[in-house]
């Protein structure tokens, strides 16, 4: 057999076939890898395990009851579904009740303008006393859209979600990047198809990816809350999910740009650090305003039109009812034109780095050419 | 046939390539020498697209390249290197593809190579598994999976055992014989002068030498002989027009002013007594190319 058995009928590929070839490499080498998917799978569990265990703590919240013994009429606190009522004789039996530890607290007559008198063992049993107050009625002029726990939680979800698969897949392409120039095989890659082809290939592969888990995510929540009877949260926290993951699809390649872009400027793995460092933080501030300024309208405001962190701030002030119809809209004609401006520049330091193995590559040269 | 044409490599204010002009005939086996540093790496790096030129062109069949030609190309750089952790076959299919071919036929390619370079066995075990000179075969076979109409390959015997030199120059015979212009640099010049048709010879970024190796060879011929006689040959030194080199006992080399001199040694020789040798010598690749970078 001699090589000229082999067939030559070759012809160009197109630059959307190569960035497609380059991009179905990057998937299906990422879905081999046993550490995706262990990640993946982690990150899927914790989402599905926090709902779950949302509905266990709200639900026994919700139904815990308090067993008192009451001395005299208990016809006005058997009304009260919360309490669990245990007749006593007298004083000293609702005492000596309280001192078992059958109930939690006595109810008896008092010489107070209530005429009742609440025994504890070691503590004031705070619900108790409230359930027995009387609380003027409360009008709030400017209600708040959502609870404002659940507010808290909803950004921390959107925060951390995009913090780590951000974070996950950064690292990932810019570690696809430098293994190319580390094992010099770039250089076969750039004799084949264009840099840019190449550059494409790896966003769009990457980018599916990420897209991939967040959509899993988001089915995973949803479906978790409607298993789990939250049905109402889901009505709130709907639209805010779905924009979450139309920001996320654009700000991720957003994103992943900058990472490419980022890496090819070096050319070790332990060097990768180095020069994402600048991209991780446009990653961790988002999420660090998020914790700190969830309920800080301005922050969230900024948040949601700076391209960086619109995928955490603007479905956040979605889910609180801040944003007119049209914001969203507006800030993604603004990350995606920002995205825009990343490629084009990113794409000429990937290329004229490419081939730069050896010291860091500084941005400037690479801009230069 | 691929002409490289004036192509000038500036960095900074360093030229690392000068007006570099040579052409590589079709089905021509062209050996590319030069000291490190010379600009070889760079030259066939500008061939591939993958450096762009400050100034001259590359034509292929006399029409300047353009990227789309290049996927005709077979490159095999000095920095090897393919995926360690993808599989031998899946990657050659995979480089293949993006060469253009489809996938079938990048399969099929994929399966003859690999046969072809003693390599069927290890196509399902990843790159970075396999020995060194695995390793090398499995480059070389990335460089030829897309059957490419040019060959460039710098430095493909480095590292090779003798057994994988032969197989890889039996492929390298092939593809030329299909009429393919190949051209590959080394440094071990005795390969050079065996297997080479032409041989090309850069330093300092200009090209100090370019032709076939016996034109090479006749343009830097000089009149040296070699006398080996039974008994001792110190005589030779009287002989007029003629300059030693070298002596030992029955041994000498000389240098003739010419034909008629060097005869005339001959014919001393044989009235003093048998000769065991009289020749004209060869100078080898190694000592011309000192010659010609100097």
């Amino acid at each position: 057999m001699t090589i000229a058995d082999t067939r030559a009928n070759t012809r160009a590929n197109t630059f959307a076939q190569s960035a497609v070839l380059v991009a179905d490499r990057e998937v299906r080498m990422r879905l081999r890898s046993k550490a995706f998917i262990i990640s993946s799978v982690i990150l899927l569990l914790a989402v599905i395990a926090s709902i779950v265990a949302g509905s266990i703590f709200g639900a026994s919240a919700s139904s815990a009851t308090t067993r008192v013994a009451v001395v005299g009429d208990s016809a006005a606190l058997t009304q009260i579904s919360s309490l669990e009522i245990t007749e006593a004789g007298s004083v000293d039996e609702a005492e000596t009740l309280v001192r078992a530890g059958d109930v939690e607290a006595a109810i008896v007559p008092g010489d107070g303008p209530t005429g009742i008198r609440i025994l504890a063992l070691d503590k004031a049993p705070g619900e108790l006393v409230q359930l027995l107050s009387a609380s003027p009625e409360v009008t709030l002029l400017e209600p708040a859209a959502q609870n404002s726990g659940l507010a808290y939680l909803v950004g921390l979800g959107f925060g951390i979600v995009f913090f780590m698969a951000a974070t996950l897949f950064g690292t990932t392409i810019a570690q696809s990047v430098v293994e190319e120039k580390s094992t010099r095989v770039v250089e076969i890659l750039m004799s084949a198809i264009s840099a840019r082809a190449l550059l494409a290939g790896k966003v769009i592969g990457n980018t599916i990816l990420a897209f991939g888990q967040i959509v899993l995510i988001a089915a995973a929540a949803i479906v978790g809350l409607v298993v789990t009877g939250q049905d109402a949260l889901l009505g709130d926290l709907g639209p805010s999910i779905v924009w979450f993951v139309v920001f996320f699809a654009v700000g991720f390649v957003l994103l992943a740009a900058l990472f490419a872009s980022a890496a090819a400027l070096v050319s070790r793995q332990e060097d990768i650090g180095s020069v994402t460092t600048p991209v991780m933080m446009l990653v961790m501030i988002p999420y660090f305003l998020i914790v700190f300024a969830w309920d800080n309208d301005l922050v969230l405001t900024i948040m949601s039109y700076v391209p960086f962190s619109a995928p955490i701030g603007m479905p956040m002030r979605i889910y609180l009812g801040t944003a007119e119809w049209w914001e969203p809209l507006l800030s993604l004609l603004i990350i995606l034109a920002t995205t825009v401006v990343v490629v084009l520049f990113g794409s000429k330091i990937y290329a004229n780095s490419l081939l730069r193995t050896g010291a860091r590559v500084k941005v400037l040269d690479a801009l230069r050419g | 046939m691929l002409q490289i044409d004036g192509v000038t490599k500036r960095y900074g204010d360093r030229t690392a390539l000068d007006a570099v002009s040579f052409a590589v005939g079709d089905g021509r086996l062209t050996g590319f020498v030069g000291g490190n540093g010379a600009g070889k790496t760079t030259t066939m790096r500008i061939i591939l697209g993958v450096l762009s030129a400050d100034s001259g062109v590359v034509r292929l069949g006399g029409s300047a390249l353009g990227p789309d030609d290049r996927r005709r190309f077979g490159y095999m750089p000095e920095e090897r290197g393919l995926y360690a952790k993808m599989k031998v076959a899946e990657q050659l299919v995979y480089l293949a593809r993006l060469h253009g071919v489809s996938r079938r036929d990048a399969e099929a390619n994929t399966t003859d190579l690999l046969e072809r370079l003693e390599l069927a066995e290890r196509r399902d075990d990843t790159v970075e598994s396999l020995s060194l000179g695995n390793q090398q075969r499995a480059q070389i076979a990335a460089a030829l999976v897309h059957s490419p109409e040019v060959l460039i390959l710098d430095e493909p015997f480095s590292g090779l055992d003798p057994m994988a030199v032969e197989t890889v120059l039996g492929v390298l015979h092939d593809v030329a014989k299909q009429g393919a212009p190949v051209l590959f640099s080394s440094h071990q010049l005795d390969v050079v002068e065996r297997l080479c048709d032409d041989v090309v010879v850069i330093a300092n970024g200009q090209i100090r030498a370019s032709g076939s190796k016996q034109q090479l060879h006749d343009d830097n011929a000089v009149r040296q002989f070699e006398l080996l006689v039974a008994s001792d040959a110190a005589w030779v030194r009287e002989m007029p027009g003629v300059a030693v080199l070298d002596f030992d006992g029955g041994y000498a080399l000389f240098e003739a002013d010419d034909d008629e001199a060097a005869q005339g040694v001959l014919r001393r020789a044989l009235q003093q007594g048998p000769v065991a040798s009289f020749a004209p010598r060869h100078r080898s690749l190694t000592e011309i190319f000192k010659e010609v970078v100097k």
